[in-house]
């Protein structure tokens, strides 16, 4: 904190105050302290933070960053899990929170055009009525916005059917780290030539500031059901979870969660979750009425094959939505066990589900951690919370070394570090598990090629460390400070 | 630079000689817009491809990796063009594992091979496309052409989980991954779909797979107007039946496939002969479900009353699919005087439509039109024969169609057309800022301008 010259930031306050106004600019210490955290396991705090409400203004603010040579930091609501949104090397932040409005919706066509301060859940609720939804649902899609979702590349529940942010984006606009705006796509998608939006999703704010996103719109399945599978073990939950996928069953979504981790989530949610269980599925099939009831009636022999205690279909939408809510707040509830956790999000092939979550659990005994699992189990895409006490000395490091032990394991099984969260500052060291040095290289040169002078986002998906310390910076990364 | 004459004895240094053709009848099949290069190279490993680009990139000299070759008259004729990369013989299914619905394939592995491999796992990928036998996965993605399946599975950039390629500095790299989610480090692997190899040489791909439906149908039904089958289609649209394709084709090009159907001793649906407007829609599932997607098609066919309905099942559903799906070489088949136009696009006016055919009648010339799913249509002009020189009035008449198209938010890109005529037709709209973005990209790949130079656009 505190890298700006009192001079600089002194004329920089002065002249986006004159731009933006004085109530979309804040400096005040007690201000910023709001802005210094998302929901990782690190912390960066910005020294300016800047509400523009139009691509112009975010244009203009880009371009006077560049003047004084700020770094700058994109964020929407701060809900990310990665630290991508965090202003490691201090400087401006923008937060797109002022730029919330729905600019189009065309149901012909099967879009919206939408700012990127719009709520995820905001998009369908302005078209739920006509029958149509947003597909990539993120357990916060209640306060995550859609300007976080793409630089992240988001995910959630029902992406197993319905894939991640990057596949319902067609269009941007962006504004690159010199302030010039450029649109990128087009509304129906696929236009000729590169795809733009395939890279600029997901690349973490790292390339450009995103000012208006065209989405895909989703039609509402004719039926769904929902369906609470319960077992005594993890190990059987997990073979199930396999066997579903291995004999071509796709749900809309199928979650798990560990037994341990379910009390916690029961205790704060009162979800109707088992108390006594190992572990339990939650599953979604979505479709024609037809197929719905063939999916369920397959899936819940998949499960009895499993020894599944019981498998339970929601009655009702209220019931549906109630344990919905259960899962989607898990996280939440997770301060009920430890006042601290830390969010894996590694991604193993979903044949190795059981290896995996053998692995998690002698990695938290090894350690002496509590580690609760509540995942994606359909796509692999694992959850491991690692709880621990920041009171306690060495508690987070410990938390660390086993977290990195687990992402490791996923590596080696095929995996990957991330499957939704996004690389950001927390995961940046571990890149060099997967990418080589030619790999690195490349990424740089495509980094270099839009954001060459690193004003934009510094010290993110890259890692900084020995060997991979080429991604310049104006000013030198300072190391997230951890709670 | 080196001399062509010694080009290939270098080559064979690097590869041996039994990997390195330079007999002039041989390069002439390896022929992209007239261009011929001086050498084929043809690699075994993803190692030699990297020392054939580094060799290039060493000698200035340019490559155009190729696979099946049958889709190498997309784009404009590359600025130069010096070594063919033949990566045919790069085809192993490097991993496959049918649990988890992923598979990593080399790029030079036919799609036939790869779609029976997977076959036998009863799963498929939903890359269905034209040139099926012959084309290769690689050229496949990187030519980006449209899979029949693409209303339901979405393309490539859906279901590609991964690559790994050969860089503009001659570096083995990857992308993606093997598993179904992924968003570690920027998403290169999207890239490298239509881009002509102008970015790099792809040497792997990583899909997710899918379970093979128990069993699957279609409809065809003839409409004497254009606006008939147009709500007919839409009507199918907003029923929220999950069809995998629907299609609208033009009477003339409904009787094209009529007359492929009987070349090959198949009685083809009287609905292609009725010259009509056709809409065709196919759907596959459990088998409830696929009685439920008819009748609920009978249903919306009934209010419809279109006056030739065929519902198709067995054998002739399989040939009809093929046609569908290799539709695009029968679009430019019927002469080699055509252009065929792709074009993405907002909803299309039964005027829109019209304006075209308008366009194509003015010139003398026959219009083709295909409506595909998610707003991809193509529309091919064909000159008869024995016309001579067509090229003056198909140039007029494409340049007239794209103009016409994009006043309405289109974009289109020309799946066909020889060489003089691609010289006057704009083989890309109108460049806006985001061209700048893409050149940035093609430098950041290919700082040598080693790949295809010139070939996605003028500058890429």
């Amino acid at each position: 904190m505190g890298q700006l010259s009192p001079t600089t930031r002194s004329s920089l306050l002065s002249e986006l105050r004159g731009m933006l106004g004085p109530d979309n600019v804040l400096s005040e210490r007690s201000d910023l302290l709001l802005y210094e955290f998302d929901g990782s396991v690190v912390k960066g705090q910005p020294e300016i933070v800047a509400f523009p409400r139009s691509a112009a203004e975010v244009s203009k603010v880009v371009k006077l960053a560049n003047k004084f040579q700020v770094p700058i930091v994109g964020r929407g609501a701060g809900t990310g899990l990665s630290g991508g949104a965090l202003a490691r090397s201090g400087g401006l932040m923008i937060v797109f929170a002022r730029m919330n409005r729905i600019l189009e919706i065309d149901l012909e066509n099967r879009r919206a055009v939408v700012q990127p301060g719009v709520v995820n859940l905001d998009i369908t609720k302005a078209v739920e009525q006509a029958g149509f939804y947003y597909a990539p649902d993120p357990s916060s899609q209640k306060s995550c916005t859609i300007g976080g979702n793409v630089s992240e590349n988001s995910g959630g529940p029902h992406t197993l059917a319905y894939g991640i942010t990057t596949n319902h984006v067609t269009a941007l606009e962006l504004v690159l780290p010199d302030g010039e705006i450029v649109r990128i796509g087009c509304k129906q998608g696929d236009p000729p030539g590169y795809d733009l939006c395939g890279l600029f999703v997901g690349s973490e704010g790292t390339l450009a500031l995103v000012t208006e996103i065209t989405v895909k719109l989703s039609r509402k399945a004719e039926a769904v059901k929902t369906l609470l599978a319960i077992y005594e073990t993890v190990e059987d939950a997990s073979q199930t979870v396999v066997d579903i996928t291995a004999r071509g069953i796709t749900p809309a979504a199928c979650e798990m969660i560990d037994g341990w981790t379910l009390v916690a989530i029961e205790d704060y949610i009162h979800a109707g979750f088992p108390r006594d269980s190992g572990a339990i599925l939650l599953l979604e099939v979505e479709g024609l009425r037809e197929s719905v009831a063939e999916q369920v009636s397959a899936i819940e022999e998949v499960c009895h094959l499993h020894h599944a205690r019981e498998v339970r279909i929601a009655k009702d939408e209220c019931e549906r939505e109630l344990l919905w809510k259960g899962r989607k707040n898990a996280f939440g509830a997770m301060g009920r066990l430890a006042p601290a956790n830390y969010v894996l999000d590694g991604v193993i092939p979903r044949s190795k589900l059981p290896s995996a979550l053998r692995k998690i659990q002698e990695v938290g005994q090894k350690h002496g951690l509590g580690i609760g699992n509540i995942f994606h189990a359909g796509d692999g895409n694992l959850h491991p919370l690692v709880l621990y006490d920041p009171r306690k000395p060495h508690d987070f490091e410990t938390a660390i070394k086993a977290a990195e032990e687990i992402i490791r394991y996923c590596v080696e099984l095929g995996g990957t570090l991330t499957g939704e969260h996004g690389v950001g500052m927390e995961k940046s060291e571990l890149m060099p598990l997967l990418f080589t040095d030619a790999d690195f290289d490349l990424m740089r040169r495509i980094h270099d090629a839009f954001n060459p002078d690193s004003s934009l986002n510094p010290g993110k998906v890259f890692p900084i460390s020995k060997g991979c310390g080429e991604i310049r910076t104006r000013q030198k990364p300072q190391p997230g400070v951890h709670p | 630079m080196i001399a062509t004459t010694v080009l290939a004895p270098r080559l064979e240094g690097l590869l041996g000689s039994a990997n390195v053709i330079s007999a002039p009848e041989e390069l002439q099949r390896y022929a992209v817009d007239e261009m011929i290069p001086s050498a084929i190279a043809k690699p075994s490993s993803a190692a030699e491809v990297a020392e054939v680009i580094r060799f290039a990139i060493a000698e200035k000299l340019c490559v155009i990796p190729t696979g099946g070759r049958t889709k190498l008259g997309i784009g404009r004729p590359p600025d130069r063009y010096d070594i063919a990369i033949d990566m045919t013989g790069f085809n192993e299914l490097a991993h496959y594992d049918p649990g988890d619905l992923t598979l990593s394939a080399d790029a030079g592995m036919t799609v036939r091979a790869l779609q029976e491999a997977v076959a036998a796992k009863g799963q498929f990928l939903p890359l269905a496309l034209p040139f099926f036998a012959e084309t290769t996965i690689g050229g496949s993605v990187a030519s980006g052409i449209d899979s029949v399946y693409r209303r339901l599975l979405g393309n490539a950039r859906d279901f590609l989980i991964g690559a790994e390629f050969v860089d503009g500095k001659g570096a083995n790299c990857k992308s993606g991954g093997r598993v179904v989610k992924n968003v570690t480090g920027y998403d290169l692997h999207k890239l490298l779909i239509g881009s002509l190899g102008t970015l790099a040489v792809v040497t792997r791909l990583n899909f997710r797979t899918y379970t093979w439906p128990e069993s699957s149908a279609s409809q065809v039904a003839s409409f004497s107007s254009l606006e008939n089958a147009l709500a007919f289609r839409d009507a199918l649209e907003t029923s929220g039946l999950p069809f995998f394709n629907l299609e609208v084709l033009s009477p003339g090009l409904a009787s094209a496939f009529a007359e492929r159907l009987r070349a090959k001793n198949t009685t083809p649906p009287s609905v292609f002969d009725a010259n009509g407007w056709v809409v065709y829609a196919a759907w596959a599932g459990n088998s409830s479900v696929v009685r439920r997607i008819q009748t609920d098609l009978e249903v919306c066919t009934q209010k419809s009353t279109p006056p030739s309905v065929e519902t198709l099942s067995g054998n002739l559903n399989t040939d009809v699919h093929v046609l569908f799906r290799e539709a695009f070489p029968l679009l430019r088949a019927p002469s080699r005087d055509a252009v065929v136009l792709r074009f993405v696009h907002p909803r299309l006016s039964p005027e829109n439509l019209h304006d075209l055919c308008k366009i194509a009648a003015k010139e003398s010339l026959t219009a083709h039109v295909l409506l595909r799913p998610v707003g991809v249509s193509y529309f091919a002009l064909v000159a008869g024969s024995g016309e001579g020189n067509a090229n003056g009035g198909l140039a007029r008449a494409a340049n007239a169609a794209i103009s016409r198209l994009t006043k309405n938010g289109a974009t289109h890109s020309v799946l066909h057309a020889s060489t003089p005529l691609k010289a006057s037709i704009p083989l890309w709209g109108p460049q806006g800022p985001d061209f700048a973005l893409m050149q940035r990209l093609k430098r950041a790949f290919d700082p040598s301008n080693t790949f295809a130079p010139g070939r996605l656009a003028e500058g890429l």
